[in-house]
């Protein structure tokens, strides 16, 4: 929803719908930062978290590639960076865990690591008194990219979500039986 | 070039539309000076039927675009698919004494393409209060002198809305409201019930039930499409361009000139009245001048007053009408500082298709009959439920992978926010006033802002505050996340003030019918003409401001040949 009072009052109230969103604000370099490796990754971890199953996946929706594109044009050099050394630091530990980098392990080990990673990532936000006055975990921004990037692409709004681009009358009550969100 | 006109309308917004509207219907030639560039309905917004994914960055923009306009990037509705319906920062500047984020659009259409599109009437009460509680000078008019034009331009713009009988918020001409949600429902029962308060759909300009006068506009009913600001293919919302400049120019009474930055309204000292306006040609510097029976002033609050301070002639050394000083003084705007949003339990069977365009609203309740409270002045509060979307809170516990998907794709639990929208008081330190020595790039002195809070805004925040988190949790909401945005003036986008209305020449500048005491056909009827701000968005008073006074003007060029 896109009415300036609601915009006025996501940003009163919450100071963030979206990370990148409220980040927006400060500086950092332009151009493409990611190698096709660490886009490959992006898309291996997006894919991890949201996977292909009767409706279409993280990689379906090219969201790797988004992520660097978003993430170098709008991210302030804190989280980028912070995001760009996440990256580095999964295969890490998938080396450690598995003996072979991320994109080598197979689907059960990438979940087993992310739900950790994930765990980790909220225990971060909990403990982090500000927010603001500490980056964020990096898996925080991925996840919040990859959640990002999907449902606003074709395949994530139209396919997983539901999308009317001309809704026509509105109802305010409907029965609710268990289907997706409409898309925005 | 034409050069002589009956009319000149200074100003293509929202209230400068309905002046050319009116105007051009009562047979007057009239000219509309836009500063900015030419805006065509539909033709002119190119992001209108853009999907998310058709665009680089979703309709985000780059950190380099807002770095480049730390200013306006801030305002409201501000993003790649809207910001060329906004300045940019290094375009126009102007002098902060205070903090004060001044946001604009120049363009024909003005900021009728982004509006907020709030339509809520003020009470009685509202033009009462300032004389009646002291804290300003009295309106010279009253609810009475204005609800038949409130209701003439209803009609015409299309807003819908509930008939409710509630004093504080008098009901209009309106069309089918949008029907709140479960959650919206049980906050109107909760707040009836404990509170003896109102909480109802939003009146908005938005044509739910398109009518013949709407048709003949060539506006269709509205798609629920919520991508308004970039401008609507269906005319859905109000707006200059699709409503009122298009109208006036069926009458072919209306010429427009864009790209005309309006300098100086000139004094005649022969006549006692304006002969004309002087304009700077924005691209090529020339300047030109442009003659007329009647000046409309329609720049938005603080560019009206900036060009009435340029005004200035051997018989107005001030600034035009200024023989007091009362002209650049009383600036309001309202107060948006404080916001607050909570979880409730439940209604998980409910859901809504698909989003609507408007908000509900909680009436003032505060100060209507007599002082009840701490602070003078009133506030309304801006409200809405909806259920949450993508958060892992709402993901029954999985994180990763199918059945994380499956569960972060589905509506997570009802959410409601609620924001305030205060009433400022007129103080005369909150003032603008012609730099000495800074010109804009037309050779314009540019404008210091010196306009900030006073500490009866700051009790009117912590009664907020209070109020708001009582009947949420009243209404059982947790977690109730409460904040003071501390936001500069200006964000609003509702300065008011400047050239206020009065009934006495001496405390100010405009009479009943926003005609200048001492310059008789000159009419200012846009933000700059309030005497106090109220606490009811704005917009829609303007608009029935300037029907009723263009008419007013329109009546005596018929009766006597000119302006008396």
């Amino acid at each position: 929803m896109d009415r300036r009072e609601l915009l006025r009052a996501i940003a009163a109230l919450t100071g963030c719908a979206f990370v990148g969103a409220e980040r927006i604000f400060a500086a950092a370099p332009d151009s493409a930062v990611y190698t096709p490796a660490q886009v490959a990754l992006l898309d291996e971890i997006a894919e991890t978290i949201l996977p292909r199953t009767d409706t279409p996946g993280a990689k379906d929706a090219q969201v790797g590639a988004y992520i660097a594109r978003y993430s170098a044009a709008c991210y302030n050099p804190t989280d980028l960076a912070v995001l760009r050394a996440g990256l580095g630091d999964v295969d890490v530990r998938s080396y450690k865990a598995h003996g072979t980098d991320f994109i080598r392990c197979t689907g059960k080990q990438k979940e087993m690591l992310l739900v950790d990673i994930d765990a980790e990532a909220k225990r971060h936000a909990r403990e982090a008194a500000d927010r603001h006055a500490q980056p964020p975990h990096w898996f925080t921004l991925c996840k919040q990219l990859t959640l990002m990037s999907f449902f606003t692409s074709e395949a994530g709004a139209t396919r997983v979500a539901r999308y009317r681009p001309v809704p026509g009358p509105y109802k305010g009550v409907v029965p609710y039986k268990g289907e997706p969100f409409w898309a925005w | 070039m034409q050069t002589h006109y009956d009319a000149i309308v200074i100003g293509s917004g929202i209230s400068g539309g309905w002046a050319a509207k009116e105007l051009c219907d009562r047979g007057l030639k009239t000219l509309v000076l836009e500063r900015g560039r030419d805006v065509q309905h539909i033709k002119d917004y190119p992001t209108m039927s853009l999907r998310r994914w058709d665009m680089d960055l979703r309709g985000e923009n780059p950190r380099s675009t807002s770095e480049a306009n730390p200013l306006i990037s801030r305002a409201a509705g501000y993003d790649a698919t809207t910001k060329h319906f906004f300045i940019k920062d290094e375009d126009h500047p102007y002098v902060q004494e205070k903090p004060f984020l001044w946001v604009r659009g120049y363009q024909v259409g003005g900021k009728s393409l982004i509006w907020g599109r709030a339509c809520a009437r003020w009470s009685p009460m509202d033009f009462e209060a300032p004389k009646r509680l002291g804290y300003g000078i009295p309106w010279p008019i009253g609810y009475d002198d204005v609800a038949p034009w409130y209701g003439h331009v209803e009609k015409f713009i299309g807003v819908c809305g509930s008939k409710e009988g509630i004093a504080t918020m008098p009901d209009g001409e309106y069309l089918p409201a949008y029907e709140l949600n479960a959650v919206e429902q049980h906050l109107q029962k909760t707040l009836k019930e404990k509170f003896g308060r109102h909480y109802i759909s939003g009146r908005w300009a938005h044509i739910t039930e398109a009518q013949e006068i709407h048709r003949k506009q060539g506006r269709a009913t509205c798609q629920n499409r919520n991508l308004c600001m970039r401008g609507c293919p269906f005319g859905g919302y109000f707006s200059s361009n699709a409503s009122t400049l298009p109208w006036a120019q069926k009458t072919g009474n209306l010429s427009v000139r864009p790209f005309s930055v309006v300098h100086s309204i000139i004094y005649d000292e022969a006549t006692q009245q304006a002969s004309g306006v002087k304009v700077i040609d924005a691209n090529t510097h020339e300047e030109l001048v442009f003659k007329a029976k009647v000046v409309f002033v329609n720049a938005s609050a603080l560019n009206s007053t900036l060009v009435l301070l340029n005004s200035t002639s051997k018989r107005f050394p001030n600034g035009l009408g200024n023989d007091h000083g009362v002209l650049g003084k009383y600036v309001g705007f309202h107060n948006y500082r404080a916001g607050m949003s909570a979880e409730i339990e439940g209604f998980e069977d409910s859901y809504y298709e698909v989003y609507k365009p408007a908000e509900s609203i909680i009436p003032n309740f505060r100060n209507v009959d007599k002082q009840d409270a701490d602070f003078l002045g009133g506030y309304v509060i801006f409200s809405g439920a909806s259920r949450r979307l993508i958060d892992d809170n709402d993901a029954q516990g999985e994180t990763i992978g199918a059945k994380y998907k499956q569960a972060i794709s589905r509506p997570g639990k009802w959410t409601a926010y609620m924001y305030m929208q205060g009433e400022t008081l007129p103080n005369a330190s909150n003032h603008v006033r012609l730099s000495p020595d800074k010109k804009d790039p037309w050779g314009i002195p540019q404008l210091v802002i010196s306009v900030g809070y006073d500490d009866n805004a700051e009790r009117m925040v912590r009664d907020f505050l209070g109020e708001g988190r009582k009947m949420l949790e009243a209404a059982g909401f947790t977690n109730v996340n409460a904040n003071d945005n501390h936001w500069p003036p200006g964000l609003d986008i509702h300065e008011m003030g400047g050239a206020r209305m009065g009934t006495d020449p001496k405390t100010s500048m405009l009479n009943a019918h926003n005609q200048m005491h001492l310059c008789k056909n000159v009419f200012v009827t846009d933000g700059a003409c309030m005497t106090s701000t109220g606490s009811q968005s704005p917009s829609i008073l303007y608009m029935a401001l300037t029907a009723r006074a263009a008419n007013y003007a329109a009546e005596q060029l018929k009766k006597h040949g000119r302006i008396v």
